[in-house]
């Protein structure tokens, strides 16, 4: 379990007090869409095979607000994340390539600090990039538990 | 190596245009976070007096760094042979992972999306993740 100081815990809530989930959620997959090449894993987006087809997609921008508001479960349950994300973790196992959880966090940071600019000065940059590798280790956890078991 | 297509090299060239007057300040902050967010990457400067944020060896190291960036950026038609030497460089002398080259590209990028807020669309930013993949690519062609 990651140990948050008290200063690592404020740093991480003044960022995401600033993030308007409606507003930053579709741009971060707008963005993640954009930069990634595995689009195959996405095809139940219906057209992303272009930029402007991204841009305009509204499942895309529908799934950025989701991802998000799992963010934000995380941010009010930071002692607890692995538990909070439990279900998560087991739908990611069961359709996501662990490899683009490290895109997205890469996306969500530049998206945020379109954002924040000048505020997410070096020091917070660490404390949000450890906060965010925290998501991702547990998001990552059911593929590395059940991977050669063939378990549920 | 090749990079991109004919877009993706008229706006990474467009872009370097609004950055080169920054070039040095983004270098220096760039690589104040790459020291601060990663600080694995502390052990090639071990050197340095002072590894802070803002520090006089990490301003005249992010110059550097972008005056190689912009030399990529003058080459960009051939990045393998036009960086050579520094691949020799960094492959032989200074004996960098070159899965650190990653980590500096999203550094350079997260300082782009805080200076150029309006400007780094997705579409910029593509074409300059891709540039940034293809130089690190060309930086370690001398590795094996």
């Amino acid at each position: 379990m990651v140990k948050w100081t008290e200063e690592e815990r404020c740093t991480i809530r003044d960022v995401w007090e600033k993030v308007d989930i409606d507003e930053i959620g579709p741009q971060v997959l707008t963005r993640q869409n954009i930069i990634s090449f595995k689009r195959h894993t996405l095809a139940t987006f219906g057209d992303i095979f272009t930029n402007t087809s991204i841009l305009n997609n509204p499942k895309v921008a529908h799934r950025g607000k989701v991802v998000l508001r799992s963010i934000d479960k995380a941010v009010r349950n930071m002692d607890r994340i692995q538990e909070t994300h439990a279900a998560l973790s087991r739908l990611h196992y069961e359709g996501v390539d662990p490899d683009n959880f490290k895109l997205l966090g890469d996306c969500i940071t530049i998206t945020i600090a379109c954002k924040l600019k000048e505020a997410l000065n070096p020091q917070v940059q660490a404390v949000w990039q450890k906060f965010l590798c925290a998501v991702v280790e547990t998001s990552k956890i059911r593929c590395q538990k059940y991977v050669g078991n063939n378990k549920p | 190596m090749t990079f991109g297509s004919a877009k993706d090299k008229e706006v990474v060239k467009a872009f370097w245009t609004k950055l080169a007057p920054k070039a040095d300040d983004v270098g220096a902050d760039a690589l104040s976070r790459m020291l601060a967010v990663y600080p694995q990457t502390k052990t090639y400067f071990a050197h340095w007096k002072d590894l802070s944020p803002g520090s006089a060896p990490v301003k005249k190291h992010g110059k550097t760094v972008m005056g190689g960036v912009a030399d990529a950026v003058g080459k960009i038609d051939d990045l393998t042979a036009g960086l050579l030497d520094l691949s020799e460089l960094h492959a032989f002398t200074l004996r960098v992972d070159p899965a650190n080259f990653k980590i500096l590209s999203h550094n350079i990028l997260v300082v782009l999306a805080i200076v150029f807020p309006n400007e780094f669309t997705p579409e910029v930013h593509v074409a300059l993740d891709k540039f940034l993949g293809a130089l690190s690519r060309a930086l370690a062609e001398k590795y094996r």
